[in-house]
């Protein structure tokens, strides 16, 4: 059965260039603009995989993930950061909130491949 | 042996639509011909010079429509349904031809071709080609760029 | 596996366009003073979106110029570095630069000259007394490094961090991974670090592994493997043969050529879905239709009829809905003004101030983008001659600022925007002159002051003492008139010397269809666009004069109308000569009225506007053409045109 991806990106471009990529490797795509829409989104449903962004309004990254961490159903749902060098500390406050890895931007798409190959089974 | 006339042809033979005003036959190269339809009715312009009789609908399409018996200083026939308009495209440019009737589709050698003769003031020299045998009468070749681009069809503003 | 970006192009120029904007509108709001760290912010995440979609696209020009603006910003943001004029005044010009880079990522072009130098300043101005130098701009990291030949044997030692899982990470997946660089000829788990089962937490990982692993990949390519699970966890690479090489290989950017922009809309779904539920109706109304007329008989008649007014109802909606996908609020273009007024006020060293009202107006895609030079230019002569010196306004006693207004709405079917500004308004004194002068009236014509503020339109004109190069930069009053004219719009002034002047330009609601009534001279239709028109009369005997000199016209109100004999003018034959007997319709263009010499009015009706250029060419007095109901094509009149031809002796004549 096709895995469920939830991209959480406020660029429109990013989420669309990001979606197709999944989407032609054969995942089921969800996305979201922001935390807050993205917590909408996993409420209702089992997601396999979180690619989230961490610069976004309403709802940030890191927020997102620690709500992630905190409940029960999504716990243990793999989480990607799309981070840029410049946010080292950033990344460190990523993963100290329980994000499971990340993916340096700009990335190229099938490197995203690459990289949530490694985080799901 | 009479030079053949600089004609602007690529090819050696071209296909020409032949068609009557009167009792002469003119052609044109078919590929500068879109389609040919019957009369429709047609809005009169302004202003516009003689044989410019106006404008008609083609499929949505504003086109202007040229009288060419008006245009040779022939005289003026009455529109039939029988009078056929000629949709011919220069450039991106389409226009109508009203002419009395179609003739024919004819394969013309480029050797066939003879200069223009002299036909006075009937038929300006600057529009024709060329002039070609066909059986025992003698088709007129139109250079239907020249003809229209004068100042029928749009130029620049 | 191939990925196509070329179709997500589009969308990162247009969302990049917004993000720039969003940015300019914050540096601006900044260089009025305030220090606003929640500004700041935002002006940084959307420096920082550019940044890493721009990167997504291989547009590495952007992005590395996009970097240096954000790790400014950042320092901005994060006080290490005060606001000052000067940093506005340089992030203000990188935008501008920004934006260029983007016009010429989206056209292939080379990146402009000055990319070079703005982007030295903007790491200057990154160095506060205390930091060291900005960081360097981004090149594409190394991620691969040459693979050594030969496989090695390593031994692997993986203690995971006891949180693993709660990262979401499965160390198995570690171990498949390693397996899938190589041959894993053994693993072993070290189970030592298991608890007692009483005291063991089933979300902590307590197990180690060890794998001895058969690969011909680097060190440096195993541990990456690691790269996820580093934090608190064990982990040792040892080879028996340890190779070493550094040098990077820069990965290949994936450069889509610049694809031919095609204009675009963005559109809410929701509008699209509505089209499409109405198209879905009218194709249902149509096979009614057809239905009845295929087993017709005359007592299906009124059916008949019912159904094709269905179809007519849902068209109509169609239409108006299709309309509107083409809308655009005005604020699209709105948005560059403040900007402007603040760049030439600097310039022309006046103190004024920009008022917006009515951005969310909306109208045509194509009017609204055609809107921007004629509203440009109107703001820059405002600036320029209208708003006087701040040292001039205070002895004036008007407040030192001055005021610039631009406001939009809708009224009746049109959208008026309105320009105006407090400064020392028009002398009908000095325009009468400048007229004389240049010929455009002769001495004895009296005009109202309406008319003769209206004359600023006229080419030529221009009542400036000195033509500052900004205003008289080759545009003047009347080509900004001809750009509204072209849009089916139309222009007119109103002023109070010495108190301020009010330009009011009306624009039809779409470019394509057209308002219009439809008039009868001999046997030929004609449209006139409604929105010119004040009335109709048929005149009484003692309302149609003969003015000496001047030609026919007709008398409404006291005032003296031109008549304009329709039939005269084209050459048409018709029966009704006698103004008595025909219909005269009023017309008003640039504060001017007329009256048309009709046969008869046949009606209201909404047209689409054809080209009559596409084909044939511009005709004086003539704005387009559309096809009528029953196939024919009819001509739409332009009163302006018809005004002017109308001024020809040989056009049935009238002077002025």
């Amino acid at each position: 059965m096709a895995k469920t991806v939830l991209i959480v990106d406020d660029s429109v471009s990013i989420r669309q260039v990001v979606g197709f990529t999944l989407k032609q490797a054969g995942f089921t795509v969800l996305d979201a603009s922001n935390g807050q829409e993205a917590l909408g989104k996993l409420s209702g449903q089992r997601v396999d995989l979180i690619v989230t962004d961490l610069n976004m309004p309403v709802m940030d990254g890191i927020t997102l993930i620690k709500n992630v961490r905190s409940q029960p159903a999504t716990r243990g749902v793999p989480v990607l950061m799309l981070t840029t060098e410049s946010q080292d500390t950033k990344k460190q406050e990523g993963k100290a909130a329980g994000a499971t890895g990340w993916i340096v931007k700009p990335f190229h798409p099938e490197k995203l491949l690459q990289v949530i190959a490694r985080v799901l089974p | 042996m009479q030079e053949v006339e600089k004609t602007g042809y690529t090819a050696d033979v071209n296909q020409f639509l032949t068609f009557t005003l009167g009792a002469e036959e003119y052609g044109i190269e078919i590929l500068k011909v879109q389609e040919i339809k019957g009369y429709s009715a047609i809005t009169h312009i302004p202003n516009a010079p003689p044989h410019v009789k106006g404008v008609m609908n083609l499929r949505g399409t504003v086109v202007p429509v040229v009288d060419l018996r008006t245009k040779f200083s022939m005289d003026a026939v009455e529109y039939t349904k029988f009078t056929v308009i000629i949709v011919v495209m220069v450039g991106d440019k389409i226009a109508g031809l009203v002419v009395d009737a179609v003739s024919d589709v004819l394969n013309i050698a480029s050797s066939d071709v003879r200069p223009a003769p002299d036909l006075g003031a009937r038929c300006d020299t600057r529009f024709i080609s060329g002039v070609v045998s066909i059986g025992d009468k003698l088709a007129v070749l139109l250079d239907i760029d020249k003809l229209l681009t004068e100042e029928e069809v749009a130029t620049a503003a | 596996m191939q990925v196509d970006l070329n179709n997500f192009r589009e969308t990162f120029f247009q969302e990049a366009a917004e993000h720039l904007a969003e940015m300019e509108a914050g540096l601006l709001r900044l260089d009025q003073g305030s220090f606003d760290a929640e500004l700041l912010n935002a002006i940084f995440r959307d420096a920082h979106s550019v940044k890493g979609a721009s990167g997504m696209f291989g547009l590495d020009d952007v992005s590395g110029f996009t970097h240096a603006l954000e790790s400014l910003l950042d320092r901005l943001r994060s006080g290490e570095i005060r606001v000052t004029q000067k940093l506005t005044d340089l992030l203000l010009q990188a935008t501008d630069l920004l934006r260029e880079l983007l016009a010429a990522a989206e056209s292939g072009a080379p990146a402009p000259e000055r990319m070079a130098g703005v982007l030295q300043e903007l790491y200057v101005a990154q160095r506060s007394p205390a930091s060291t130098s900005g960081a360097s701009p981004r090149i594409r990291k190394s991620d691969r490094e040459p693979a050594p030949s030969g496989k090695t044997a390593y031994q692997v030692r993986f203690r995971p961090s006891a949180e693993i899982f709660s990262q979401g990470m499965d160390p198995l997946l570690i171990l498949r991974d390693l397996a899938r660089l190589g041959e894993a000829v053994t693993t072993e788990v070290d189970v030592q670090g298991l608890p007692a089962l009483a005291s063991m937490d089933p979300e902590q990982c307590y197990l180690a592994w060890n794998v001895r692993l058969e690969t011909s990949n680097t060190v440096g390519e195993i541990r990456d493997i690691f790269a996820f699970v580093e934090d608190n966890a064990e982990i040792r690479v040892d080879a028996e043969e340890l190779k070493t090489s550094t040098t990077a290989a820069p990965s290949a950017a994936n450069m889509a050529p610049a694809a031919p922009r095609d204009a675009s809309i963005r559109v809410a779904t929701s509008k699209v879905d509505k089209l499409v539920d109405l198209v879905g109706e009218l194709v249902i109304a149509q096979s009614m239709a057809r239905e009845i007329v295929h087993n017709f008989s005359s007592a299906r008649l009124a059916e008949l009829q019912e159904a094709i007014a269905q179809m007519e109802r849902h068209t109509r909606e169609l239409q108006e809905r299709v309309m509107s996908v083409r809308m655009l609020p005005i604020g699209h273009i709105f948005g560059r003004f403040p900007r402007l007024v603040r760049d030439i006020s600097a310039q022309l060293s006046k103190n004024v101030r920009l008022e917006l009202a009515g951005e969310e107006t909306e109208l045509d895609k194509g009017v609204v983008e055609q809107m921007g030079d004629p509203l440009t230019h109107l703001i820059r002569n405002a600036i320029d001659h209208g708003i006087e010196t701040a040292e001039e306004r205070v002895e004036k006693g008007k407040p030192e600022q001055g005021l610039i207004r631009l406001e939009a709405y809708h009224q009746a079917g049109s959208v008026i925007v309105e320009l105006s500004d407090d400064g020392r308004g028009l002398d009908s004194e000095r325009i009468r002159r400048k007229a004389l002068e240049r010929g455009l009236i002769a001495e004895a014509d009296a005009f109202t002051d309406a008319q003769m503020y209206n004359l600023i339109f006229s080419p030529g004109f221009s009542t400036a003492e000195q033509v500052s190069d900004l205003s008289g930069r080759g545009v003047g009053m009347d080509v900004v008139r001809r750009n509204v004219e072209s849009l089916n719009g139309s222009l007119s002034v109103t002023t109070q010397p010495g108190r301020g002047t009010k330009v009011r330009i009306q624009l039809p609601l779409t470019l394509a269809i057209l308002d219009g009534l439809s008039v009868r001279v001999g046997r030929e239709t004609y449209l006139l666009p409604l929105v010119s028109i004040s009335e109709s009369i048929r005149p009484r005997r003692e309302q149609v004069k003969t003015l000496v000199g001047r030609g026919e016209a007709v008398m409404v109100r006291g005032e003296a109308l031109p008549l304009i004999r329709l039939h005269g003018l084209f050459g048409i034959p018709t029966e009704v000569i006698d103004p008595c007997r025909g219909l005269t319709v009023i017309v008003e263009h640039a504060g001017r009225s007329f009256a048309l010499l009709v046969d008869e009015l046949l009606g209201q009706q909404q047209v689409v506007i054809k080209s009559l250029e596409a084909h044939y060419r511009k005709v004086e007095g003539v704005l387009g053409a559309t096809i009528l109901g029953d196939g024919r094509a009819a001509l739409i009149l332009d009163v302006a045109g018809l005004a002017q031809i109308a001024r020809h002796p040989a056009g049935g004549g009238l002077a002025a």
